[in-house]
């Protein structure tokens, strides 16, 4: 059912945690459906320096999180959004159907992540 | 050298057990006879096929002419609520059944109220238990079937059919019971219990997978499952499994013979699990009334982690066991049996269902309660739900 990869990400998980100064914060998906994932982002001139996550969720969700933290560290905020579902779900050299859904969360994770810091800058610059 | 699993999951399914698969070998192989013919090598088969069907009705306290082979609990239970619906429909259309059934009895029952049938789901207490007077609440002057299962097979609850087929024959209400779970676990009698009909399945008593039986009491007015030849008794047409119906017959009297020595085995691993999950473990809850439950069963919901996660966990450390998550169906909603006994979708998604069997000891017991706590720590250390709850709010 699941690649060696997405199982390996799920028992070892990259950038487990939370970051105390986080800059980009957010959660997307809801408890009643089984997936949750909070992703903390530190941007430091337009660059993802470091990503940690917190995911409630299967299998799929955790190594998903996982990698998603994964691509995101180094990148700048334009190549981070380009990051897909697709290619997270790729990374993990594939996803079951039923579970490309975790995939989409992780995309979604990183945007409304991103979106978050975006935000604050605007009302730190109209401040 | 292999690698040890400690199997968890007998509800799912059981091993099949040597004596069973040497009683079946011959009719895998030199006795390949049809039973429908007349010569030797299928007379031997047809023989070996009462011989079933007398095992199978002693176990059950029933008449040999009263047990009809079929390829499973699902089939039995199709046939049993199909074939009672349109063979009695000129007397009304109107089932009940609970809301904690197996699939095997809801689906065929949305298919009836495709056709027109009208079901009532009476919905459990939440102990997991169906109280008989809301079911006799339920009943119309046009009640055709009650359908209501022996032991749930999730979290095991065993449900009152007695009481509830004592209420349904003062109306002269036909009622079926999913005994799947149920057989070899607890004393199965259908004299006693008062149903019409009883569905079981092989490999839930360590007996082969696709066989099963269905029992119909003499005089039940039900249409046959299939049409085609005069397999039993003109009831269920198709070439008989005659090996699985062999094992299926050995399996039940394996079964039987030694169900309270057991029962009772199981119970005390069963309390001891339960016992120390209760006690080792914070937030977590037990689905399924304490007592009133099958000797194997035990199903517990752990706050603020998922199930899926919580299994590949175990599978790591060499545990088999089962959830009632959603996600290894690929649906997002959980069991409907949890969300039936009052569970919030989030503390449902994080259940996970022990169903113990022969083989367990009580060291597996021991090493599921030495590994249970750490991982079920890891994975909210891992949960933004529990972070919640640990900097103080919900």
């Amino acid at each position: 059912m699941y690649s060696e990869k997405v199982l390996e990400h799920f028992m070892n998980p990259r950038n487990v945690g939370e970051i105390e100064d986080a800059n980009g914060v957010a959660q997307v998906g809801n408890p009643k459906c089984g997936d949750i994932m909070k992703m903390y982002l530190k941007i430091e001139n337009g660059i993802i320096v470091d990503a940690k996550f917190k995911t409630f969720g299967c299998g799929a969700a955790v190594a998903t999180s996982s990698m998603a933290t994964e691509m995101v560290k180094g990148k700048t905020i334009e190549e981070a959004l380009q990051i897909t579902n697709k290619a997270v779900a790729e990374a993990l050299d594939g996803l079951p159907p039923n579970k490309l859904h975790c995939s989409v969360l992780a995309e979604e994770a990183i945007k409304a992540a991103i979106e978050d810091y975006l935000s604050k800058q605007k009302q730190q610059t109209q401040n | 050298m292999q690698e040890r699993i400690i199997y968890f999951d007998h509800a799912a399914t059981t091993p099949l057990k040597k004596e069973v698969l040497d009683e079946m070998m011959p009719y895998l192989t030199e006795q390949y006879g049809n039973p429908s013919t007349i010569y030797k090598l299928g007379r031997e088969a047809k023989k070996a096929i009462e011989l079933a069907r007398e095992r199978v009705a002693k176990a059950l306290n029933a008449e040999v002419q009263e047990i009809f082979f079929t390829s499973g609990g699902t089939e039995s239970d199709n046939w049993a609520l199909k074939g009672v619906a349109f063979a009695n429909k000129d007397k009304g259309k109107h089932i009940i059944t609970t809301t904690i059934e197996h699939h095997a009895v809801l689906h065929p029952l949305k298919y009836l109220e495709g056709l027109g049938f009208e079901v009532t789901y009476v919905p459990v207490e939440p102990n997991g238990i169906v109280d008989p007077q809301k079911v006799k609440e339920a009943i119309r002057e046009d009640t055709i079937l009650i359908s209501v299962m022996l032991a749930n097979n999730e979290i095991g609850t065993i449900q009152p059919v007695k009481e509830i087929a004592k209420i349904a024959k003062e109306r002269r209400i036909i009622v079926h019971t999913d005994a799947v779970q149920a057989v070899g676990q607890i004393p199965v009698d259908v004299k006693d219990l008062g149903v019409d009909l009883l569905s079981l399945s092989a490999h839930k008593f360590y007996g082969p997978k696709g066989v099963g039986a269905l029992y119909i009491k003499k005089g039940t007015k039900i249409h046959p499952f299939s049409h085609g030849g005069a397999q039993e008794r003109n009831r269920r047409a198709g070439t008989e499994n005659v090996a699985g119906i062999v094992g299926l017959g050995k399996a039940i009297e394996l079964a039987t013979a030694n169900l309270t020595e057991y029962a009772s085995r199981l119970q005390k691993l069963r309390d001891k699990l339960i016992d120390g999950v209760l006690s080792k473990i914070d937030y977590v809850r037990l689905n399924g009334d304490r007592y009133n439950r099958l000797p194997s069963n035990a199903n517990f919901s752990f706050e603020f982690i998922e199930g899926e996660s919580l299994l590949l966990m175990l599978d790591m450390k060499g545990i088999a066991a089962s959830s009632g998550s959603a996600c290894t169906s690929g649906s997002l909603d959980p069991s409907h049996v949890l969300l039936a006994i009052g569970l919030e979708h989030e503390v449902a998604h994080g259940s996970l269902r022990i169903t113990l069997g022969e083989d367990n000891t009580e060291e597996d017991i021991d090493y599921l309660l030495e590994v249970l706590p750490e991982i079920v720590s890891r994975l909210r250390e891992m949960s933004p739900l529990y972070e919640k709850v640990k900097k103080g709010g919900r």
